[in-house]
């Protein structure tokens, strides 16, 4: 019995896994170019979308290596953006049967992504960690592997091939932020507030010097913190789905 | 001065380790503080915002090429296409609009 959903759990995992790293790897090609131009290497590449598997994150993090950021800025920019998977994570820690062992919370929550995620919240009952694993190694070593692959190749590739894949990442972005906007008012007004204030930071004199991880920083804690005092979210938003 | 591109990725992977871990290994009930629940539910929409506007558009080589593809994802996502189908038809649409303006 406890054999074969074991084994279940791994068959579905790599299952669901396969389709998600597909699109991982298109979009990490892309996100290898963008560290190309931050001066890293393939091994650098692999190593650095292995580790952190997140794409804001990471296009974060090759961007500001591209401008010798100082290592605080790194940290604080990866908090910024990566800040979602803090209420991922407290999420995922509802679906944890009780008396897990706590090595299943640490691997758990190292395979925290948007979509793993997803897969982790869409499943009946208790999480299963050996499900998660699966869909995990499948989906998220074609991410690091997509990298490398833009590190080596973006540089062989014609000039209007890499200007119609730099714009990949922004794609995946906008799959991301839209769909909500249309559904929650709110966050619609957001994200075209945040489209104009990121616009006028870009070319107001005051401010266009700053660092695009300061920009970032300071436009994120500052919209969100107001949009927080005046709408605040219904119990069901602020749970599981962000 | 120069910095150690090992160190950025060590410190960017242990930051992203400790925000995937902590709540879950720490927090056993749910968040309840109304303030804090949604301002982490909006940093996400707003952080990818900002990222994506206007640098969608300085990526490519020419800017209406950028504007093409941004348009060309709201209106595909806000359809409800999946990551990967706007992600490639973005790239699609600057391919497109780069050809036509290279052949004026």
């Amino acid at each position: 019995m406890e054999q074969n959903s074991l084994r279940r759990d791994i068959l579905h995992g790599a299952r669901d896994g396969l389709p998600i790293g597909l699109g991982y790897f298109a979009v990490a090609f892309s996100l290898g170019i963008t560290a190309k131009h931050a001066g890293l290497t393939a091994a650098q590449g692999f190593l650095a979308s292995f580790l952190n598997h997140a794409s804001a994150g990471e296009y974060a993090l090759f961007s500001l290596i591209a401008g010798n950021a100082a290592y605080w800025e790194v940290a604080a920019v990866i908090c910024v953006t990566n800040a979602r998977y803090l209420l991922m994570s407290a999420a995922l820690s509802q679906k944890f049967a009780p008396g897990s062992p706590f090595r299943h919370r640490l691997l758990v929550g190292f395979c925290i992504t948007d979509e793993l995620f997803g897969l982790g919240i869409a499943q009946k009952g208790w999480l299963s960690p050996a499900y998660i694993y699966s869909a995990f190694l499948v989906a998220d070593l074609l991410w690091p592997s997509g990298t490398a692959t833009g590190i080596i190749a973006g540089s062989i590739l014609p000039a209007n091939i890499v200007s119609a894949l730099s714009v990949a990442i922004y794609g995946m972005f906008l799959a991301i932020i839209i769909p909500p906007s249309r559904e929650h008012r709110v966050v619609g007004i957001l994200v075209l507030l945040s489209f104009v204030c990121s616009y006028a930071f870009s070319v107001l004199p005051a401010v266009s010097n700053l660092s695009g991880g300061m920009k970032t920083i300071l436009l994120t804690v500052a919209i969100s913190g107001i949009a927080a005092a005046f709408f605040p979210v219904k119990d069901e938003e602020g749970g599981a789905q962000a | 001065m120069t910095r150690s591109v090992y160190i950025y990725i060590l410190v960017a992977a242990g930051v992203s380790f400790l925000i995937r871990v902590l709540p879950l290994t720490l927090i056993r009930r749910q968040i309840t503080n109304r303030y804090l629940r949604s301002f982490l539910y909006y940093v996400p929409y707003v952080t990818l915002a900002v990222m994506t506007f206007p640098a969608i558009v300085e990526a490519a080589q020419y800017p209406l090429a950028g504007v093409a593809a941004l348009l060309t994802g709201v209106v595909l996502a806000w359809f409800g296409a999946g990551l990967f189908p706007v992600a490639v038809s973005c790239c699609v649409s600057v391919f497109l609009v780069e050809l036509l303006l290279r052949s004026l």
